[in-house]
Parts: structure tokens; sequence; C-alpha cells
């Protein structure tokens, strides 16, 4: 029996579409996470080789594989409850249509990932790819109660829970949270919500970068805690000069007291946008990052965000930039090559700044790896987990590179 | 190699001062904070340098020894207890602040450190170090680290993992590893994050970085009293849907309150409501917290607060805290023995919870006092007993299981803040499956394959599915769980 044949008789034939992939390779989409746990099972007994995907708009779908495992029909939301604050929801479910259903009922996923806006939950997740909300409600993985993911072999594994607090056993969320899907695939998401806030502002200077980063340092000073603080390229701001951005969410007092704070600490020179100008202003931002050939982000120091800029200008080039000066976190995005990236990362490595490979096409993943330049003793815990979850090597994942 | 022989190479390496043979030297590690495990160690050794410890577990591991990470033994769960032939490694002469950086708010700290040491160090810089047991004055920041510990600001500040940005971990065989990085970014999986609230059983974090937060510049404490605790809990759900983030958001019950006021931690709560919430309003501005203490205080009173009251200054803070805060203390005078319990449940869930645990109480005719994070569903159900009379502490042990299964029933879980240690393995089943548990077994084998570290602790080996042998995949249990 051929794999596509196997894999009808598994999961039905309406699970798999021959012709939808560029590259040629059977697209299985699984429709419950029992069905992953059989397809990943046999794939296991077989040997094939899978690639995970979700809508397809992040990550290029261009790994070599047996066969594409998309979590497009795991698209539902079990649960939303705005008492609590939480919700779950199916890792396939696309990331405007849950932000959609989540206001519905009062709530808020304080997450706004680079990307489009369909990106599905399960690739946020996966990337941990947090967006400059991270300054105000932290990273990927402090939204995040429990996960339900399946292993390699086909075991169905859940971490954590539905509660606020949770210490009972190990916290495998945090490794599912930014293992970009080389520790299982995540099929189900228990999520940590807020209560939609009665304001929501969004406040821009424009100005020379290097003077930004100083009206950035200035607003931590006063005591400021926006909801995002964020310097942005002029590309990616679409505007003539770099733009500051200030993004003041909670509730109307907390809000109206935090702009009065904010221009009484900056001189008052910050422009306030109409609500459609902001959201605007933040999609452009996230959806430009889905457009660059290769999107990198560095974890630094609040202090070293100028350091790094100039680093990046100098190695890589500044075009498409946004940066959280208060967290030190920077995402790149732009057109570059693997001597370049392995160079920087080189670099980065001696001052103490890891570089985490977002996207890229497949050959530059697979020679540069997502993650590389392990501090000592990283790499064999890596190893380790990675054969714990996936002993057959199914998942087809560029962990790290070939350097 | 003889006990004698062991001994005699611990005291190579820290001195004859800082190894305990004898009975009543290690009486003292005998227990945590939990009465109700006890475990008496054969040999105590206390380092005073990251280097000893490297000496110390490397010596351990090239004779197989078995050995449990302690630090100051403030733990609920039985967790730092050494059985058997175990060494118990104590932490707490590491207690060097290493590096404080005010600019990149973060610092470095050894793992001995006691927490509210760390906030005091970093006060004149206006930093904090936010996660705030109600041990802090005296646990440690390497037993928060273990535990994942909490405390009452967590709730709008998260708990110790959303704080650790970087360890240097002693591993089972005496290899160092750096996890993490200052800015907390991670090299490659978030190892860190795996690390916080393994319960020692990955290894020893012997250097930790935190991030630290501006103490915040306005602040408004209130207390308010309730005639039920049903109308207390659904004042809770009514707070946290408002879309207003508290500080913290603490419930207390008319036994925890009583046994408050008739020590010497008296805050001047009312004695005879049936349940205080203690809620703390944090900003950088007085205007923007008045806002929101107006919005809060109305919800309050609509929910049924009774007494309603706002402290006045600091010092009135601090009495309303230091009651919370020493209200476990204050229940040592209800009877001879506490049992601390911990679990959580969906906010919404408190009032049905509470009322069970109540009913609880009364069929195994047992004090139980509430003290918690109510903003969380994080709940202490207090089990008061004198455990000399016959019968009483099974009685006791029969209640926690019912008070736990209720709790998971509701949708909740077994633990907040506590950690599984011993106390709570045999509950572990009730929320993890074979393959869960079994997968967390697997992950302490790629840190400890010997499980050497801080052995029979978190995971309940029984209940574990097999795991990577061959097709174990779907197969039963090897052994009936307890």
């Amino acid at each position: 029996m051929s794999l596509v044949d196997r894999v009808r008789a598994l999961l039905g034939s309406d699970a798999v579409d021959l012709a939808a992939t560029p590259d040629g390779v059977p697209r299985v989409a699984p429709a419950s996470p029992d069905a992953v746990a059989l397809l990943l099972g046999t794939a296991r007994e077989e040997g094939w080789h899978l690639r995970i995907e979700g809508a397809g708009s992040w990550l290029p779908t261009d790994a070599p594989a047996d066969l594409a495992l998309t979590t497009r029909r795991l698209d539902k939301v079990p649960a939303i409850e705005p008492q609590d604050l939480s919700a779950t929801a199916e890792a396939g479910i696309g990331c405007d249509v849950l932000r959609q259903q989540l206001a519905d009922r009062g709530t808020w996923l304080a997450l706004d990932p680079p990307g489009l806006a369909g990106r599905t939950l399960g690739s946020v997740v996966a990337t941990a790819s947090a967006g400059p909300l991270r300054q105000g409600f932290g990273p990927i993985r402090d939204h995040l109660l429990g996960v339900t993911f399946v292993t390699g072999d086909g075991r169905l594994v859940q971490s954590g829970g539905k509660v606020m607090k949770n210490v009972a056993g190990y916290d495998l969320t945090k490794l599912e949270a930014g293992g970009f899907g080389a520790f299982g695939v995540i099929v189900l998401v228990h999520l940590r919500l807020r209560a939609l806030p009665r304001a929501d502002q969004t406040l821009v200077l424009e100005g020379a970068r290097e003077d930004l980063t100083q009206v950035a340092e200035d607003i931590a000073q006063a005591g400021i805690q926006p909801a995002a603080l964020e310097l942005v390229s002029p590309a990616l701001a679409r505007r003539e000069r770099w733009a500051l951005a200030v993004r003041l969410a909670g509730s109307a007092a907390l809000v109206a007291a935090e702009e009065a704070g904010l221009r009484a600490a900056t001189g008052g020179r910050f422009a306030a946008l109409r609500a459609d100008e902001a959201h605007g202003f933040w999609m452009r931002a996230a959806e430009s990052f889905a457009t660059r050939p290769v999107t990198f982000r560095l974890g630094g120091l609040p202090d070293s965000s100028d350091e790094l800029l100039d680093l990046l200008q100098h190695q890589v080039g500044d075009e498409w930039v946004s940066v959280s000066p208060g967290v030190g976190a920077i995402r790149w995005g732009g057109e570059t090559t693997v001597d370049r990236l392995r160079r920087l990362r080189r670099t980065l490595a001696g001052i103490e700044v890891p570089l985490t490979l977002e996207r890229a096409a497949w050959p530059v993943r697979a020679a540069v790896g997502h993650f590389g330049a392990y501090r000592e003793g990283v790499g064999p815990l890596v190893a380790g987990l990675r054969r714990t979850f996936d002993p057959g090597e199914a998942f087809v994942v560029a962990v790290e590179g070939t350097e | 190699m003889t006990p004698e022989s062991l001994v005699e190479a611990l005291t190579g390496i820290v001195g004859p001062r800082h190894v305990r043979t004898t009975l009543p030297e290690r009486i003292t590690y005998a227990r945590d904070g939990l009465p109700t495990h006890r475990h008496v160690p054969g040999i105590v050794v206390l380092p005073g340098q990251r280097d000893e410890v490297i000496a110390i577990v490397r010596l351990l591991a090239a004779l197989g020894v078995p050995f449990v990470p302690r630090g100051a033994g403030t733990g609920l769960s039985g967790g730092a207890l050494a059985a058997g032939d175990a060494v118990l490694i104590v932490l707490t002469r590491l207690n060097r602040i290493l590096k404080i950086d005010p600019v990149n708010r973060l610092a470095v700290v050894e793992p001995g450190v006691v927490n509210v040491r760390l906030s005091a160090a970093t006060a004149p810089h206006g930093l904090h170090y936010t996660p705030d047991p109600s041990s802090q004055t005296a646990c440690t920041i390497g037993g928060n680290v273990a535990e994942n510990s909490g405390g009452p600001h967590c709730l709008k500040y998260g708990v110790t993992a959303n704080h650790v940005l970087a360890l240097e971990v002693v591993l089972a065989d005496g290899q160092v590893v750096e996890l993490g990085s200052p800015g907390g970014e991670p090299w490659g999986p978030d190892l860190v994050g795996l690390f916080v609230g393994s319960e020692g059983n990955f290894g020893i974090a012997t250097r930790i970085a935190v991030r630290l937060l501006p103490v915040p510049r306005a602040i408004r404490t209130l207390l308010a009293g309730f005639g039920s605790l049903r109308t207390a809990g659904e004042a809770v759900s009514a707070v946290i849907a408002s879309g207003i983030v508290p500080a913290a958001l603490e419930m207390m019950d008319q036994s925890c309150i009583r046994a408050v006021e008739d020590s010497v931690y008296a805050a001047g709560y009312p004695r005879e409501a049936a349940a205080v919430l203690l809620l703390e309003l944090d900003g950088a501005s007085d205007a923007a917290v008045a806002a929101d203490a107006a919005t809060i205080e109305a919800i309050l009173r609509a929910h049924g607060a009774g007494e309603l009251r706002t402290a006045g200054d600091a010092a009135q803070r601090e009495r309303l805290w230091l009651g919370r805060k020493k209200a476990f203390g204050a229940m040592g005078r209800l009877s001879r023995d506490l049992v601390v319990q911990d679990a959580v449940v969906p906010r919404s869930a408190l009032p049905e919870v509470l009322e069970t645990i109540s009913a609880i109480a009364t069929h195994y005719g047992l004090t139980v006092s509430n003290v918690f994070h109510a903003g969380d569903g994080n709940l202490h159900p207090n089990i008061s007993f004198d455990g000399r009379i016959p019968g009483l502490r099974a009685r006791v042990e029969a209640a926690s299981g019912e008070i736990m299964a209720c709790c998971v029933a509701a949708g909740g879980t077994i633990t907040g803040e506590h950690g599984i240690g011993l106390d709570k393995l045999r509950y572990m089943p009730l929320i993890f499956d074979g393959d869960s548990l079994a997968a967390m077994l697997a992950v302490r084998h790629v840190w400890d394959p010997a499980e050497r570290v801080n052995p029979g602790k978190v995971v309940p080996v029984h209940a574990c599915r097999e795991w990577q042998r061959g097709a174990g995949r779907g197969r039963a249990a090897a052994e009936p769980a307890a």
C-alpha cells in the first residue's frame, strides 16, 4: 500500500490533499488530536518524515518531507471563559478568528505576533514569536496555561492545565513554546486572557534613532508601564524617520493618567493616533515581516539596543527592524545570506545575545538552524530532549544548522 | 566507599564544620514546612562556594550516591527531604548577591539568598524582586526557583518562572551548564522555563539571574468584609472580570481571621465577617490608582461587601499585610499540627469549591481554615489537628484527598505553588495520564539519567506508561496506580 493510501485508510480520504503543496508533498489535515496521534504513531512505524504546517503564511512550507501535516482542521475553540479569563483553542485556529471570538466575549489575548492576521495560534506558540505587546504582557509563554501536544511517535501528552497557577509536574509547556515543533505538534492550547481594554491609545514620535532610544529610556524612568513601547524603522513604520510608538491599554483612568505622564516625561511631543490609524500602524508593522525572505530575533539587554542596532546596520542592514527597547528584544527582517547570518550569530554570542532564526527558506534554515551558538552544556540537553520526544526523527525541523 | 570515608571526602571539600553527621544535627533537617513527612538524612553537607557544590556533586556522581538540594526548608510538599542514603546538600551558605544592574533591571544571586533580602538590596534603586511567598523572610531564591514559587503579588506580576532570566546549573554528573541569557531570550528551547519548578530533579542552580521591577509609585490597599464565603468568592470573579488587575487579591475565612486577630499579628480584621478580601492596587500614578480603586469599591459593595476600609498610610498597609502573611503562623494557635494544602480552581468555581471544602471538613470533624490567593483561584485549605490523637492523621489524609479530588473535578489542579514533592505524588494520576507522566519521567532522564537528584519526588513512577521501549505506545501502565 502506498504512503498516501495508508494515510487515507487511517484518517479518511478527505484528510489528504495531494495537489495542495507547491513541492508536491501530500498534505494531511487530521481533524482531531487523536487523529494526529494516530498519524504520527504510524509515521514512527513506517519511518516517515513530516513537516508541520499551520496556515502556511509564516514559515515557508518547503521542508523536504514525505508528508506535510497541517493543523488547519484543528480549528475549534472548545471554551472561552470570560469569568475566569481563560480559553481553550485548538492549534490550527487563525489568530484573527480567535481574536474576534474572544472580543465578542469581552476578552483579549494580549499577543501581537509578526505575520499575517490569519496566522495560526499553534504557529505563534511553537515559534514563540511575540510582538510589541511583550513589553507589557511578557513573552508567549506567559500567556499559556497549558498545552497538549503529540510526540514524534504518536503519544498525546498533556502539560499544565486550565487554571492560572499550576506547578504540578515539570512544565513541558515551556519546551513546546518556542520549540519550533521539534518536540511535538501542538494540538490544543489553554490560554490566559485579559479583559478587553476599555481604553487603548497609541502615540507616536518620529525622530533620529539615537534620540528615540533616549526617549524610550525617559519613559521607563518615569515609571510609565505601556502595553507596548516599540522603536520601528522607517520602512516598517512607512514614515520618513524612525518612529517610537507607545501603546497604552487598560481602564480609561489608567490610560489617561499614563498618557499625561508620558507627555510630562517627554515634553508633549508624541502625536496620538486615531483608533483606525493605530490599528493600521501595528498591523502593517506585523505583516511586513511576513513579506521579508528572512526574519530573526535577538534577545539583548535594554541598554544594548543602540549597540545591537549599530551591529545589525553594519552586518545585515537595518531597513526592517522593530525593537522593544524596554525589554531588549529586536526583530529583524530582510534579505541576507547564510554566511552573514552565521557570522552575526557568532558575533552576538560573544556578547551573550542569542539569535533565533524565525523564518527563511529551507536551505537557509537547514544551514543556519533556528538555534545555534549554544552556551556550555546546552547542546546535549537539546539533543536528549529531541530524542525523547521524537525518537524516530519524524519531524523535519532545522533546530540547529550544519555549521 | 563506606559512610565514614564519604564523610571524610566531603569534609575535604567543605571543611569539618560544614558536614553534619550527629543525630541531633541531622534531625534539624528531617522535615520541611509540612509536618506529615519526616526523613532524617544520613549526611548533611553545607557548601559555601559554587566550586564546592560542583566538587560535591562530582564526588557523589563518581560514587553513584543520590543527593537532595535544600534551601531554607520552608517548602510545603516534603520536597527537600533526603531519605535512604541520599546526601542532603544545604545551600543556605551560598547567599551572596553577585550583581545588581539597575539600568537593565536585573540581579544575579546565589541560590541561598533569602527572598526578602534581594528586594531590600535593590530598594535603593527603586526596584524590587516581585515574587513574594508568605515565607519570604526565610525562603531562598534557589528554593523559589526549584518550586516555581508564587505569592500574593503574583496575580499581577507572575510567579517565579516569569522573573528568572538565566541560570547556571550543576547537573547530576557535575557538569556545569548555562541556561538562558541576561536578556531572557533562550539559546534554543526554553530550558530555563523547563528547569524552574522542576523541584530539584534536574540539578542545582548555583547562579540565578532574575528580573527586577520598579517599586510601584502609587499603592492602595483595601480590606472588605463579607457575610459569606460565597459572596466573597463572587466578588472575586466580578473584580477579575472588570478588567482591572489588582496587584494582589487575597481571601481569609472566619477561622483564619480569628486566628490572626487572637495572635500578635492582629491586623484589625473584622472578627464577625465570614470572609475578608485583602485587595491591593498599584500603578505609576495616584490618580490612576484612585480611579481604579473607586471602580473596585463599587464592585465590592455591589457584591455584598459590608465593612470596606482603605489603608490610610504605609503603616496601616503593612499591618494589614502582616496579618495575611503571618496567618499560617497564627494558625499554629488553633492546634498542635497544621497541614497547609494547596490547589487551584477556576476563579468562577471558588464559591462552590469553598462550600464543598467546608462540607468535607464537617464530614471528617476537622477544622479547616482558608487563607489564599483568591485572584488566582489558588486555594490554601489549612487543616489544624493534633497528630497525637489516634486515627486523626488518617482522617486528615482522607480529607486532603477529597479536597484535591473536588478541586480537580472543578477543572483545577493539585498544586499552584507548593509543588508535588512527596506529599502529592499520589494525586498526580488525578490530573495526568500515563503517557503524560511518562513524558515527564523521560525528560527527567535527559537531565539525570540515574534519577539521583532528589529521588522519589514529583513523578509517581508506577503510574507512568512505558516510554521509549520499542512499541510502548498505548500500552497500559506497568503497575497499577496506587
